[in-house]
């Protein structure tokens, strides 16, 4: 109504203008013309046109909003039903044959999860609604937030190829699967179903075929087994697209997820290639490094899933590939504990949002009482906090919402922002956790430094929020270039618009030259360090509705600086300690390398014995080194003790690769350039133990079983019968070919602390530590 | 931290250890050997002991240098400075020292000498399990050696080791060279050359006629006096030792004027380094202190060029060097040495050095007349007994 006023008056002045500009032609449109006109926009019209909004701009984005999209209803709907996450992401090209010069493409997403399924009469609304799902109205944290995500996809993909998407659901184990095939009419913002009948093809069974790799993963019963997906959806959409891989890609964003989420699998089956050539972007992760690494590793992995369950999930927790496919296992077994809805917390609130509650509450009840509505609507606010306020508005007790008018609603607003009230209830929020995200860094960034740290919960806008942060620093990253920022948000990698995020001001604005970095300003610092940020909230803030990055709100902000400050400072320790331990090693290398001469010299001389005085030297010089290491420690005391305990319970894994050659075995290639380290302090020696199982991460020791190969093709198994258990992965290894990697030296068998790699991997991490696995079934 | 050193190699260096009896020795040559081995006993003993090897070596800096009066030389005072083992700043020198002392040994007890050279090449060579060698550069090997002369108070003549040949010498005397006569009146344009060792046991002067020492600064001007035959006219000897004379330039000048008796005249440019020369000629130098009793000529003489002989000689603006900032820091400092600043003359004469602002050569002398220096110059001065002392 007062749309159609305004738009008149509008009208009015433009035909009053009209005489000065002398036109001929008569008015270009009556207020009644326009009123034909104007009519109901529906949401679904309205972001099929305006489709950027939802993160839609380009081929390639839509590429992988599409999976993004799906890929966190999987997981919300797997973790709202207490299940482990198993998320299959398959890309077919449906074009192959197209010219290689071709930009975009016709792709099928295909996402699978294992999650408890939809029932029947549902799936049109959850596929087929723009603004539906069951996450807006609430506070509580979850992935998706508004109900446009996952039909909108559908809706892209309707328009860009016509055609509808394809669901299989099933949400009882014992039952057949629905299989709908839904198109939205954006019209009325309704799905149209076109197929819909029952099928026992959950999870779609085509899919074992597709490729070399899935055929050699689902021989295992490692890819859309029927054991790993007992209920589950899988919706498959066609669009046109643009697969390719580097920054803003599929696979980065699956990466990112794996590491945020470390108790999900998820299983990615790229298409066959990408669509146009782009420079190679800098590998963070170290996926799919050398070709034969991965194929042993996959192998030996394949050999051990057969036998248990158990043996499977023990295996490495490193990305893996096989034949194109890539797996993220499963690094953590416990879920994210359950969230609950909450109330919004008084502090913070802003007066319309108070004027609308009370508005509300009186519709719902006529006899609400103040006293009681505070209670109710808000969190943390208790029955004395709730009398104090209804006295310093002049109210008593049982004064209803109906008798408060505005002057006194405005005055409660005031004295809702002063009172003292504890802040928001935490179980809202499921943050990742400090032991989570180390192991979700430790699976997917191979560096020598981890430290998390996670911030107490606070508040904007009456929302609770937390913040962790983490860092990778060193190891196999580069040191030229500016650290790479990761961004998360309940769990969300966030892949756009980073430098519109407050958690990459966050970065920016920290001051990393503390802690021994190079640090340009207003940037990013300079370093060998991937930077993990995650906001955990009830309701993230995205600064639009394709939720690339979070609003730069001061108290988020403050948080995120505060929770990189604390990792920094643990990286500053490390830092500052490692460059010690190097001065003291470099010192006594100084000192060995002259002690041997001396002791030459002085034989040549006067005859004396040239190793006993090499050995009497060699032991002053340990000892003079030693001295300086503490004398340093006195000067900084704090240095030892801290890092000692940082790398014990602080949320901080050293990985000390500069491990004797011999310990090493054939994995060393890759850390051969390792800076020399000095002697072993304690805060080395806990580093070394999480070392123990970063072994087995890695293929390394697994590598080394068939080095031994030699011997045993020579003799029967005998001599190692006596290292106990284990045999049949051993057997089955036998008869494979050789490995690229030389035998070690004999004595390597014996250097090696633990020959049976197979049986290490039952070990798992816990605030930094190791745990042996059967004496800690849960942890949470 | 697996550096493989010693052992394997020093169960080969062990096992050769056959050491020459040192009875064998010349008597000079065993007391150095001696002092050799006391130096690696010292090393092993405080290792074995637990205690951290330090070689002491006697200071080789101004600080540590006395310019005794009486005697009119200069002299190394008693400060010593700590050579450790396990201090980053002389670890590496530490284990040179050793490498040195083993490398003369071995020159001692195979009966040959050295140049410093040739020992830096014998020393040098890459430190087990390492990339790095022992020595980089022969400017690393020099000064070792110099420390052990002083911290084993040997000569380096006693060491075996000799510096490379410069200066000659021309003259009335007739020398003896390792048992060979040399007629120095005979050596034609070239001279002979001055070896680095000139000590009596190798060298003893034969007959002797002339009456004084004429020292040039450089080859060029000896060659011209001795293309004008001014020894054989004025009877002296003359030498020269291209530059700062070496030791053996030295010493064999201080032979010659103690125990021979001849006066040493010095013609030195008229600039700072001339003035240096004189000044080590005469007192000896700093890092040379301790041998200073073997070199330094108290008595030595000299006679030109002065800076008054600008005017007083009537020379030509072509002659005139204008001192550098560096020249005149120079000129300063050695005004401040005692010996120079305590006489009045040679203050007076680097007083008018600084006035006139320019340096003279020798060889510019010749603007004036070819052999103007040699028929007018010096004889005059000569003659006129015109010299600083």
């Amino acid at each position: 109504m007062s749309t159609a006023h305004l738009s008149g008056a509008a009208v009015a002045s433009e035909i009053t203008r009209k005489p000065m500009s002398k036109s001929k032609t008569g008015p270009r449109a009556t207020a009644e013309s326009m009123a034909s006109k104007q009519r109901d926009i529906s949401v679904s019209e309205f972001f099929a046109k305006n489709r950027h909004l939802l993160g839609f701009d380009n081929p390639r984005k839509a590429l992988l909003t599409t999976v993004k999209e799906a890929v966190d209803n999987s997981l919300d709907a797997c973790e709202e039903a207490g299940i482990l996450p198993d998320v299959t992401v398959i890309i077919e090209d449906l074009q192959p044959d197209r010219p290689a010069s071709a930009k975009a493409t016709r792709y099928r997403v295909t996402v699978a999860d294992n999650g408890p399924g939809i029932v029947r009469k549902q799936v049109e609304n959850v596929f087929g609604r723009l603004l539906f799902g069951s996450k807006f109205h609430r506070l509580k944290m979850s992935r998706g937030q508004q109900g446009i995500g996952i039909s909108a996809a559908g809706m892209y993909g309707l328009i860009t190829t016509g055609k509808p998407m394809v669901i299989h659901t099933k949400p009882k184990a014992s039952q057949q699967a629905h299989h709908i095939e839904l198109a939205m009419n954006t019209k009325t913002n309704r799905a149209e179903v076109t197929v819909d009948n029952e099928t026992d093809d959950f999870p779609p069974r085509r899919f074992k075929t597709l490729t070399s790799g899935t055929r050699e993963l689902a021989d295992s019963e490692q890819f859309l087994s029927d054991r790993d997906y007992p209920t589950g959806t899988s919706v498959s959409i066609e669009l046109e697209a643009r697969y390719q891989k580097g920054r803003g890609s599929v696979d980065e964003f699956l990466e990112l997820t794996a590491i945020a989420n470390p108790h999900a699998r998820i299983t990615f089956v790229p298409p066959s290639k990408e669509s146009a050539p782009e420079e190679d972007d800098t590998p963070l992760l170290r996926k799919g490094r050398g070709g034969v690494q991965a194929g042993t590793d996959a192998a030996s992995n394949s050999d051990a899933s057969p036998e248990s369950p158990e043996a499977a999930e023990a295996a490495p927790v490193v990305t893996l590939e096989t034949g194109g496919v890539t797996v993220y296992p499963r690094a953590v077994t416990e879920l994210p504990p359950e969230t609950k809805e909450i109330q919004p917390h008084p502090r913070g609130i802003e007066l319309g949002i108070l004027l609308q509650m009370l508005k509300e509450a009186q519709a719902e009840r006529e006899t609400y009482s103040l006293h009681n509505f505070l209670q109710d609507k808000f969190s943390r606010v208790s029955a004395s906090t709730a009398s104090g306020c209804c006295r310093a508005i002049g109210a008593t007790a049982r004064t209803k919402i109906s008798d408060i008018d505005h002057a006194q609603a405005e005055k409660l607003f005031k004295v809702l922002q002063d009172v003292k009230l504890p802040p928001p209830p935490t179980d809202c929020l499921a943050p990742i956790g400090v032991r989570q995200l180390l192991a979700g860094m430790l699976k997917g960034v191979r560096a020598e430094f981890y430290a998390a740290s996670s911030r107490e919960p606070d508040v904007y806008r009456g929302r609770p929020f937390q913040v962790e942060a983490a860092i990778a620093f060193g190891g196999d990253l580069r040191a030229d270039e500016p650290a790479r920022v990761i961004r998360f948000a309940n769990r969300v990698p966030l892949l756009y618009q980073q430098s519109a995020c407050s958690s990459f001001k966050a970065v920016t604005e920290t001051n990393w030259r503390n802690y021994d970095l190079q640090h340009p300003r207003g940037g990013v610092p300079i370093g060998a360090m991937v930077i993990m940020i995650h906001m955990a909230s009830v309701w993230v803030p995205f600064t639009s509705e394709s939720k690339e990055a979070v609003a730069d709100y001061d108290e988020i902000r403050k948080e995120m600086k505060l929770a990189l400050q604390e990792c920094g400072r643990k990286l500053g320790t490390y830092l500052k300690k490692r460059a010690k331990m190097r001065r003291e090693g470099e010192r006594r290398d100084v000192f060995q390398k002259y002690i041997g001469e001396i002791a030459q010299a002085c034989n040549a001389i006067s005859g004396v014995d040239a190793e006993a005085l090499y050995e009497a030297l060699l032991e002053q010089a340990k000892k003079k080194t030693a001295v300086a290491d503490l004398e340093l420690d006195e000067d900084g005391k704090a240095i030892r003790d801290k890092s000692t305990d940082v790398s014990d319970e602080d949320g901080v894994i050293i990985v000390e690769r500069a491990t004797p050659p011999a310990e090493r075995g054939n994995a060393g290639k890759d850390l051969e350039d390792l800076p020399p380290v000095g002697r072993m302090s304690r805060a080395e020696a806990a580093a070394l133990k999480v070392h123990a199982m970063r072994g087995d991460d890695e293929p390394s020791l697994i590598d080394a079983k068939p080095t031994k190969r030699p011997e045993q093709k020579g003799r029967p198994a005998k001599p190692r019968a006596d290292t106990k258990g284990d045999e049949p992965p051993r057997a089955a290894l036998a008869p494979k070919p050789a490995a690229s990697s030389p035998a070690p030296k004999p004595q390597t068998r014996q250097a090696a602390p633990e020959p049976i790699p197979r049986q290490k991997p039952k070990m798992t991490l816990r605030d930094g530590k190791l745990v042996p696995k059967d004496e800690d079934p849960g942890l949470f | 931290m697996a550096r493989k050193p010693a052992p394997k190699s020093s169960s080969k260096t062990t096992a050769p250890t056959t050491r020459k009896p040192v009875g064998k020795l010349p008597e000079r040559d065993a007391k150095t050997v001696g002092k050799l081995v006391g130096l690696a006993d010292m090393v092993s003993k405080r290792s074995m002991g637990g205690k951290e090897p330090v070689i002491q070596i006697p200071l080789r800096t101004r600080t540590n240098t006395n310019w005794n009066k009486k005697k009119g030389i200069l002299e190394m005072g008693d400060a010593k400075a700590d050579r450790p083992l396990f201090d980053l700043k002389t670890a590496k020198q530490f284990m040179q020292t050793m490498l040195h002392a083993s490398t003369i040994k071995d020159l001692i007890e195979q009966g040959k000498t050295s140049s410093l050279r040739g020992v830096f090449y014998k020393a040098k060579h890459t430190v087990a399990g390492t990339k790095e060698n022992t020595f980089d550069t022969q400017d690393e090997s020099d000064p070792i050696l110099e420390d052990l002369e002083v911290s084993l108070g040997a000569l380096r003549e006693e060491l075996h080791i000799f510096a490379s040949t410069r200066g000659n010498l021309v003259g009335n005397i007739t020398i003896i060279d390792k048992g060979d006569e040399i007629n120095a009146r005979r050596m034609g344009s070239g001279g002979w050359g001055i070896p680095s060792i000139v000590e009596p046991s190798t060298l003893q002067f034969g007959k002797c006629d002339a009456k004084f020492v004429l020292h040039v600064e450089k080859d060029t001007v000896w060659q011209r006096f001795n293309e004008d035959r001014f020894w054989e006219e004025h009877n002296c000897i003359l030498t020269h030792g291209g530059g700062q004379p070496p030791r053996g330039c030295r010493r064999l000048l201080q032979r010659l004027n103690q125990e021979l008796k001849l006066p040493i005249i010095c013609v030195l440019d008229c600039d700072p380094w001339g003035h240096y020369i004189y000044s080590v000629i005469k007192q000896g130098s700093i890092s040379l202190a301790f041998e200073s009793s073997r070199l330094a000529i108290p008595d030595a003489k000299f006679l030109g060029i002065r800076s008054k002989d600008y005017e007083a000689c009537d020379l030509g603006d072509a002659i005139k060097i204008d001192l550098t900032d560096n020249d005149i820091k120079r000129a300063k400092e050695i005004a401040a040495y005692p010996w120079f600043a305590e006489n009045r003359h040679w203050r007076k004469e680097i007083e008018l050095l600084l006035k006139n602002g320019f340096k003279m050569e020798v060889e510019a002398m010749i603007n004036k007349g070819i052999s103007y220096v040699t028929e007018e110059y010096v004889p005059q001065r000569l003659k006129a007994k015109d010299w600083l002392e």
